[in-house]
């Protein structure tokens, strides 16, 4: 029996019946949770001689850090890069409807847009713990304007910029400031790239790759200046050819340092990527892959013509397109269903599935000590999952802060 | 003594813990009446441990009022080292019952004073009101707890060399490096484990039949130190058909027909 607690100590909450990702393996196993952390019992046990003060069951399911999702544009009519809407709010109503996806912590992603656009949105998009509010905000995903005319795919062409001018100095005023940046994607073959890339990295940005018509060998230096991130793998780059892989090629590069890890994107929505790529990309590279979502602001609001930064598109089903086009411009599948699409499509574990929409988006954050997993320590954001990996239950910090009406906590 | 004889290791670790859930449960604990348990580690309890917990699980069984002093722990080794004995205890027993972290006892082999602590150990278990059935089992040379071949029959809680069959039995626990396994222990004595009001010792398989033909059909001797225990007014052997292979004829039938 613990003993009585005085009413300023904190609770200690003990999750049973369940199976934890934990060291890379689903394991039947308790989670312990103390002041929004993840707690270790056997410490607590032998050093603090203490025991729970409530234990829920979790009904044999499977408890997994909670996800996140780095490529995200909006979501739920909310578009990240529209200027005349409150941004703020927006934020806010896209991270309180992520948690039903079990999405704990994401980017909002900003697609090219004029200066204007990035001064006037990025202050507002501030960094955030999540909570019973809301998902947490790791930083904007800025994907241009530094991108390739080629590959700008549904990206505005008349606001799409080179770093010839001032280099770094370019990007800064183009922002207005790094503050609340996590991710940049650029153009690895635009003129004095590497110099921005290695400023970038030296500030602690992350530089992602991506709408790029690069050659192997500049993506390859991008890499050792810094970048560690690939933009939606095969999407809006040079197609994979044998004699000349293109940025593809850089999931079995030799010129990359064993620690400079690159780490991939993949919308795996089934309409994206074939089915047979993931798998290519999978098995090359394992480690490296991170689900994303890419999500458009129709993502939960079903069939129709929506809004994207500047432009128009025309959501049918989980596909979208640049209205009166072909062209695919993002996706509606949520992180879970991308999760999902995964595993059934690689019949990879339900271990691997899951750490590339946590693990993996942590890692590439640097964050992987207090989001991604459930190591002791870490921040206790986790999802309750059935065995076909739906969502059943989302809780942050510790706290519940969504569920499933059929779940019973 | 008595020798119990079970036709295999799962139907011997049934037995034993059903034994100890017998002894609990008549014994009626409460708030001022713990009954006090003496535990082993190693792979031999394991089934019983196993047993315990589904007794408990099932609603059987509940270790509120229950004290436990664990006989032996590694020198030097982290606490959360997978090998040490906490850990063994944390993860094969504890966290799967209702025990107060605070009757828990096991040596800290990681202690400033690492005798001091040994005579608290005693200090503790005579504060309990000394332990009701100290739970057992023996090495292949014939220990128990970590009392080699050599150690007095009356010792007490003590730091003890081990023996290199003992280094060598646990090699495989340390990724077969000689070198990573520990070389010291803190340790009751036979002398402690011989205060206990009753003795069980679990004995399974084929590598232990010699050391348990030693302990009781030969004399009390310290080189073979679980015969200490012939001298004890209450122990029972719990063993498999395995472990009674080096034994008489005689004995086996004499003991189970007595079953």
């Amino acid at each position: 029996m613990p003993p009585h607690k005085i009413g300023t100590e904190a609770q200690i909450v003990q999750f049973t019946n369940c199976r934890i990702l934990r060291g890379h393996e689903l394991i039947w196993e308790d989670l312990w949770i103390r002041e929004g952390r993840i707690l270790d019992p056997e410490k607590l046990f032998f050093e603090e001689k203490k025991s729970a003060d409530v234990k829920k069951d979790c009904e044999g399911h499977i408890l997994a850090p909670g996800f996140i999702d780095v490529q995200i544009n909006g979501g739920f009519g909310v578009d990240f890069s529209l200027t005349h809407e409150d941004i703020s709010a927006g934020v806010a109503l896209v991270a309180k409807n992520l948690l039903a996806y079990g999405v704990t912590s994401f980017c909002p992603t900003l697609v090219t847009s004029p200066p204007d656009v990035y001064h006037k949105v990025l202050p507002q998009i501030t960094v955030r713990n999540g909570s019973s509010k809301g998902a947490g905000v790791l930083g904007a995903h800025v994907e241009g304007p530094f991108i390739s005319h080629e590959k700008r795919g549904a990206h505005p062409d008349s606001h799409l910029r080179t770093f010839e001018g001032d280099a770094f100095q370019e990007l800064l005023k183009t922002y207005g400031s790094l503050d609340n940046i996590a991710i940049i994607t650029l153009a690895p073959e635009l003129k004095r790239s590497h110099e921005v890339i290695k400023e970038l990295t030296s500030r602690g940005v992350c530089v992602s790759v991506g709408h790029s018509v690069s050659h192997l060998k500049e993506a390859e230096e991008a890499v050792r200046n810094g970048a560690r991130f690939i933009t939606h793998l095969f999407n809006a780059m040079l197609p994979f050819h044998h004699r000349d892989p293109g940025i593809v090629g850089l999931l079995t590069s030799d010129q990359i340092a064993p620690e400079q890890q690159v780490f991939f994107g993949m919308i795996a929505d089934g309409i994206h990527t074939h089915p047979a790529a993931l798998r290519i990309a999978h098995r090359a590279h394992p480690k490296g892959l991170v689900l994303v979502t890419d999500a458009l602001p129709a993502l939960g609001l079903g069939n129709g013509r929506h809004t994207l930064g500047q432009q128009e598109i025309e959501v049918d089903g989980l596909r979208c397109c640049v209205a009166g086009t072909n062209t695919l411009c993002g996706s509606v599948a949520s992180l879970d269903t991308c999760v999902r699409h995964f595993l059934q499509a690689t019949g990879c574990s339900v271990e691997t599935a899951l750490e590339a929409a946590t693990l993996h988006p942590a890692q590439l954050l640097g964050i992987e000590k207090q989001k991604g997993t459930l190591d002791f320590g870490s921040d206790a954001d986790f999802v309750v999952l059935d065995d076909s990996l739906n969502v059943k239950a989302t809780y942050i910090a510790g706290d519940l802060v969504w569920k499933d009406k059929t779940f019973s906590h | 003594m008595r020798l119990v004889i079970l036709d295999n290791y799962d139907l011997a670790s049934e037995w034993a813990a059903k034994y100890i859930c017998n002894r609990i449960i008549q014994f009626k604990p409460g708030k001022d009446r713990y009954f006090t348990l003496g535990l082993p580690t190693g792979s031999t309890p394991l089934g019983c441990y196993k047993k315990l917990i589904e007794y408990h699980k099932n609603g059987d069984l509940s270790f509120k009022y229950v004290k436990t002093f664990n006989m032996d722990e590694y020198v030097g080794l982290p606490r959360n080292h997978p090998e040490s004995y906490h850990s063994y205890m944390w993860n094969n027993f504890f966290k799967h019952i209702d025990i107060d972290p605070n009757n828990a006892h096991i040596l800290d082999g990681n202690a400033s004073d690492l005798q001091a602590e040994c005579d608290a150990f005693e200090k503790k278990i005579e504060e309990a009101g000394g332990i009701d059935l100290f739970v057992g089992g023996i090495g292949p040379d014939g220990h128990i707890a970590f009392n080699e071949p050599g150690s007095s029959l009356v010792s007490r809680t003590r730091l003890k060399t081990l023996a290199m069959d003992t280094i060598l039995a646990n090699a495989k626990y340390f990724d077969g490096d000689l070198s990573k396994v520990p070389t010291m222990a803190l340790t009751v004595g036979v002398g402690t484990v011989m205060d206990a009001r009753e003795v069980m010792i679990l004995i399974t398989g084929a590598h232990k039949a010699f050391a348990l033909y030693k302990a009781i059909e030969e004399g009390v001797n310290h080189m073979w130190t679980v015969s200490a225990f012939q001298q004890h007014p209450r122990t029972i052997f719990v063993c498999d058909e395995d472990a009674t292979l080096e034994l008489r004829v005689k004995t086996v039938k004499y003991f189970k027909g007595e079953r």
